[in-house]
């Protein structure tokens, strides 16, 4: 087994496997790729799996596989050579109508960074950001990497309704909001997609493990989108590239 | 063919044992609170173990049936009524079409589950047609019932064999204190010793912050070595986040996915339903058990049921008492007459 992975109990029906105690995309990628390999031995009785920046933890039913013998079975995954299962990094590219109505922010954000505009929507826009985890919302992605130059502080009075797509920025986070929800991030743009969806066969859009891209568009492409989206005729640009 | 909701209630929702396989996006499991109540409804009308049923909370809702049906109450006691008539629970009841079901507020327990026989007739969203509120997903339009919705069946009423046995001893849910048993982990060891021995040594009061998604408890300070912050992870059903205010929360069924406190133990399956069926103000103590002794306890609840199953599935001992039976018919005749 990998040096300093712990498998924890949280309860008779869960196990937590700790892979780490700091944010990194390597022990994210580690995560991902361990994921991918339970998958494919299939331990019977997982009924879930939540992976977070460090920690993957594992729902089962003890009626079908008793602690002891899960263990096992996880200990041996854990030994397994996981690294070579990573080799290409999935970009999804997410549109984004910047500024004005769609993105109240943007100006304050622009200021409070010492820059135009934009300046703000070339540095948002120019660089992939790692899914590290999914949670707090259906969907809500929590994207590491933001140019520190664009780090902003919540607003002060959280506004009580956020429309779903925006994309704003919390402190030192970046996301999409996947549905109408309360919320105190600073809101820079809007995307016409739906990052969550429970009438869709696919529900939501992103993984973690996945990155983000984030386009510019104007709004005549984002009504052009909208529609599509509206008909699910829409799929967004996806890139598989190689990793060093 | 359904029922018409007349009243709502507090809360009641449509709900399975949950919504899994979608965590890692974060949609949360949602489902039953007292998943025993939930199985004894739905085994005693011999529908599937998943099936979904309502859940009814503190406050009882008031449903008109549009056609007939079997059902079973179990959980707390709201004192249920059948056009004003006591109705039993814990046993399978015949329903007729234009039949009220009227719950009251909760006497015993805080949680009641109805299943039927007939099925609810819900989508299935992702595998699941428990609701999540939250997401506004699933159930019956992803939210509460309100006040002329109407919820239809998705098969006529079925046959039951041996219905005059369709009956079990009630559970007793008029305690006012509760020893949880917890599996410690997996953050204990981020707790001073003083602090563990706070938490399994001392008793705690269940506050008015008591939802689907969590219960506050109050009670003594339990100490960390260096405060309570953890890179956020998943959270399991039952399990005790310690936040920097030193109480413990037990995280429930429409708990979020993911969260930063640290996790001080977990409760065991078998004991939520103990805890969800407290009231504010109500005790709870904690003890520590081993995963492997709670594992041993679910496993023998799965047994119980599994005799339960059998019970309900004998010829009725009142078959013998001619008297017993002539009563039981004559209720069933004055329905089917209406």
């Amino acid at each position: 087994m990998m040096p300093n992975i712990k498998i924890l109990t949280e309860g008779d029906s869960s196990i937590l496997i700790v892979f780490g105690n700091e944010v990194s995309p390597e022990i994210n990628r580690r995560i991902s790729a361990t994921i991918e390999l339970l998958k494919n031995q299939h331990i019977e009785g997982v009924i879930d799996m939540i992976p977070s920046y460090c920690a993957l933890l594992i729902n089962y039913k003890p009626e079908i596989t008793p602690y002891a013998v899960m263990r096992k079975r996880l200990e041996s995954i854990l030994a397994m050579d996981v690294k070579s299962s990573v080799s290409s990094k999935h970009v999804v590219e997410i549109p984004v109508c910047y500024g004005g109505e769609y993105g109240p922010d943007l100006q304050h954000i622009a200021d409070h960074a010492g820059l135009t505009p934009e300046e703000v929507i070339k540095i948002h826009s120019s660089r992939d950001y790692l899914i590290y985890m999914i949670g707090f919302l259906p969907g809500f992605c929590y994207l590491g990497g933001l140019d520190e130059r664009i780090h902003t502080p919540r607003l002060a009075n959280p506004r009580l309704r956020i429309r779903e797509g925006s994309v704003g920025i919390g402190g030192s986070a970046t996301g999409i909001y996947p549905m109408d929800s309360p919320g105190g991030w600073q809101l820079m743009g809007l995307t016409p997609v739906k990052t969550f969806d429970a009438s869709r066969e696919v529900p939501i859009l992103l993984q973690a493990g996945w990155y983000v891209r984030f386009v510019p568009i104007d709004e005549q492409e984002f009504e052009r989108i909208r529609e599509l989206v509206a008909k699910g005729e829409y799929e967004c640009v996806v890139h598989d590239e190689e990793v060093e | 063919m359904g029922f018409r909701v007349l009243k709502p209630g507090m809360l009641t929702t449509v709900q399975d044992l949950g919504r899994y396989g979608y965590q890692s996006q974060g949609i949360s499991v949602s489902g039953v609170m007292d998943v025993r109540s939930f199985k004894i409804a739905n085994l005693l009308i011999d529908n599937p173990e998943n099936e979904a049923c309502l859940e009814i909370t503190l406050i009882g809702p008031t449903l008109e049936f549009t056609s007939a049906t079997i059902i079973a109450i179990t959980g707390g006691d709201f004192s249920p009524t059948i056009n004003g008539k006591p109705a039993p629970m814990y046993t399978a009841i015949y329903m007729n079409k234009g039949d009220i079901l009227k719950f009251a507020s909760a006497r015993t327990g805080s949680r009641c589950y109805v299943a039927f026989s007939s099925y609810l007739d819900i989508p299935v969203v992702m595998g699941s047609r428990c609701t999540n509120m939250k997401s506004i997903t699933g159930g019956f339009k992803g939210r509460k019932l309100q006040a002329d919705d109407y919820i239809g069946f998705r098969i006529k009423r079925r046959y039951l064999p041996f219905f005059l046995s369709r009956t079990l001893p009630p559970e007793d849910f008029t305690k006012e204190f509760a020893e949880l048993r917890v599996i410690m982990g997996p953050q204990s060891d981020m707790f001073t010793k003083q602090g563990i021995d706070t938490f399994l040594g001392e008793e705690f009061t269940v506050t008015s912050e008591f939802d689907r998604m969590g219960c506050r408890l109050d009670g003594p300070f339990i100490s960390t070595k260096n405060g309570s912050d953890i890179i956020s992870d998943g959270i399991a059903f039952g399990a005790v986040q310690v936040p920097a205010h030193g109480k413990p929360i037990i995280m429930l069924a429409d708990r979020q996915t993911t969260g930063g406190y640290a996790k001080i133990a977990t409760v065991a399956s078998v004991d939520i339903p103990k805890l969800v069926q407290r009231k504010t103000d109500h005790k709870i103590r904690f003890r520590a058990i081993t995963v492997e002794e709670a594992q041993k306890l679910y496993l023998s609840e799965l047994e119980e049921l599994g005799g339960m199953r059998k019970i309900i599935h004998q010829p009725c001992k009142e078959v013998l008492d001619c008297r017993l039976v002539a009563k039981r018919l004559t209720t069933l005749f004055v329905k089917e007459e209406e």
